[in-house]
């Protein structure tokens, strides 16, 4: 009876002990598959009649990690929302794991930007949520809540509250629900933006950790382009009015990383193209704004 | 010189941190004084001595069995009536909260009542359910389902939207996020509804009282009045500060188990 326990123990303790390996081979992923595909996707009008998003044409593979970068307002975070399913499109297609249906937790989870952890429930609650409201209060679901804090190096504040945690705590924390799942796409939605300096180091850190040991395909949306460049394989620019994807840059600076790479002059010129992209995104907007087009 | 200091402030950091459980002892004490010195000025008629009142409640009071029963009446009427009224009251904002269009319907209502005075109610009440014990739980029930009504409305419109979201991504049901979400962040409004209606209940219970029955504090204010028996209206007066204050501290304590996330840190 107890065979299950033992085994979830030992496997546990083999996860803790051998950083690396974990959860790696067990979700080994299809290499070239398309986990996110939109497809000329348009949102609704906003109060100023134009869409908020229209024309957004992007594609993520399996095991990638993406980021959006764009001023604010150019619709990221709307973005996210639809692919997300909670947002419904007017146009366009937009397809997680080759279907049109909402994907669930256990496939697509979500890290918000203020952590949004629900403040009666106690860190492992709030981790075990996502769980809960499938399974009930299985023991098997405390075991996983617990795992996927160990994943996200966040151990010993189990039983804390919220409130008790600092901002890095809490986006552990949140990035420990995302994982609870097991989620094969993990959304972030500006997650590090409210984190001082030195703190959101270390999570881009934990990040790359992460996803070296479960090779989860990421999806960030950020305005922060050192953060960008430092933690995909591929920047997407965005410019706003009406938002979409007008550009791509590749980051091939190979994995793993470390902050070391953030001196060198490749890493540089890489930022620097994203700037330059995102100033043409600006560029279009000025010259409308020169020629008499009244912007909106 | 910075020896002396520190023993000083060791003293001061001890009254500091203490300081709360003295002062009220000692207020009460302060006020008891001021009473009795206050009333050596006055007739007993108009300002009895606190140890007139004392003697007095002893009199009246003589027979436990009469002070209990006056004063279980109105707790009974104020408990019963609050707990009527709030338990109605949680499912109907619930409704409300959830349909707007029912609640512009029904809001011009809502605030006519509220805005009648309890005591100008009391007597249609009374009328049309007697003298016993009912018309006053009905009085009870009716002030304490608006406080709780409009907390609880606001409580329930107060959820996060992007919480909200987030569970719909998590695949939680429409109860689910009653259940994990919407009746949990409203519970704090709640509490400050239920601590306000129970406070209002007593009043409530009073006003049925003083509308006509034979029992009851409100029925004690109005004996004594009639008889001009000072010293046993501010009998009863301290009696309903006890009932109001024990309510008070109900709620207090649980709010305190209820919302451990909203404590004081």
């Amino acid at each position: 009876m107890h065979a299950l326990t033992c085994f979830r123990v030992f496997y546990f303790l083999r996860m803790m002990m051998t950083t690396g390996s974990g959860l790696r081979e067990v979700r080994k992923v299809a290499s070239g598959e398309k986990v996110v595909e939109v497809i000329d996707l348009a949102s609704a009008f906003e109060d100023d009649g134009l869409p908020e998003l229209a024309g957004v044409n992007l594609q993520i593979n399996a095991g990638e990690i993406v980021s959006l970068v764009g001023p604010s307002g150019c619709g990221k975070s709307t973005l996210l929302r639809l692919i997300a399913g909670v947002l419904r499109p007017i146009a366009g297609e937009i397809k997680v794991f080759g279907e049109n249906k909402i994907p669930g937790w256990t496939r697509l989870s979500l890290v918000p930007q203020d952590a949004l952890l629900l403040p009666w429930r106690t860190v492992l609650d709030n981790v075990r949520l996502p769980l809960e409201l499938s399974a009930g209060k299985k023991k098997d679901t405390y075991l996983k809540a617990r795992e996927a804090l160990a994943l996200a190096n966040l151990t010993g504040v189990e039983d804390k509250y919220p409130h008790q945690l600092s901002g890095g705590m809490k986006q552990r924390a949140a990035l420990a629900r995302a994982l609870v799942g097991q989620a094969r796409l993990l959304l972030l939605d500006e997650p590090f933006a409210a984190l001082d300096a030195i703190t959101r180091s270390q999570l881009h850190l934990e990040l790359l950790r992460i996803w070296e040991r479960t090779g989860i395909t990421v999806l960030l949306v950020t305005h922060n382009i050192f953060e960008a460049v430092f933690l995909s394989h591929r920047v997407l620019v965005m410019r706003e009015k009406p938002g979409r994807v007008i550009g791509e840059i590749r980051v091939d600076l190979g994995f793993p990383r470390t902050l070391k790479l953030v001196g060198t002059t490749e890493f540089s010129r890489l930022v620097g193209q994203v700037q330059e992209l995102l100033e043409e995104g600006w560029g279009e907007e000025a010259c409308r704004e020169e020629q008499g087009v009244k912007v909106l | 010189m910075s020896g002396r200091a520190r023993g000083k402030s060791a003293l001061k950091s001890v009254m500091s941190r203490y300081y709360e459980y003295f002062l009220l002892p000692v207020g009460i004490a302060g006020f008891l004084y001021l009473w009795q010195y206050l009333s050596g000025f006055y007739d007993p008629f108009i300002l009895p001595s606190p140890r007139l009142v004392w003697e007095r409640s002893l009199e009246f009071f003589n027979q436990p069995q009469l002070f209990f029963m006056h004063f279980l009446t109105t707790l009974g009427e104020a408990g019963g009536g609050f707990c009527l009224g709030a338990l109605s009251a949680l499912p109907v904002s619930y409704f409300l909260a959830k349909k707007p269009v029912l609640e512009r319907l029904l809001t011009p209502y809502f605030v006519g009542i509220q805005a009648v005075p309890i005591v100008a109610l009391a007597p249609l009440l009374v009328i049309w359910f007697g003298f016993g014990i009912v018309s006053k739980v009905l009085v009870a029930a009716l002030i304490t389902f608006f406080s709780v009504l409009t907390t609880g409305i606001a409580g329930l419109r107060s959820t996060d939207p992007r919480l909200r979201e987030l569970l719909a991504i998590m695949g939680a049901t429409k109860w689910q996020i009653f259940f994990k979400l919407e009746f949990p962040s409203a519970l704090p409004y709640i509490f400050s509804g239920l601590r306000l209606g129970g406070a209002l209940a007593v009043i409530g219970a009073v006003s049925g009282e003083f509308a006509g029955a034979g029992k009851g504090l409100g029925y004690i204010v109005n004996f004594a009045r009639g008889s001009f028996d000072t010293p046993l209206l501010f009998a009863a007066i301290i009696a309903l500060a006890v009932l109001g204050i024990g309510f008070y501290l109900l709620f207090f304590i649980a709010e305190y188990l209820a919302i451990p996330w909203k404590r004081k840190r």
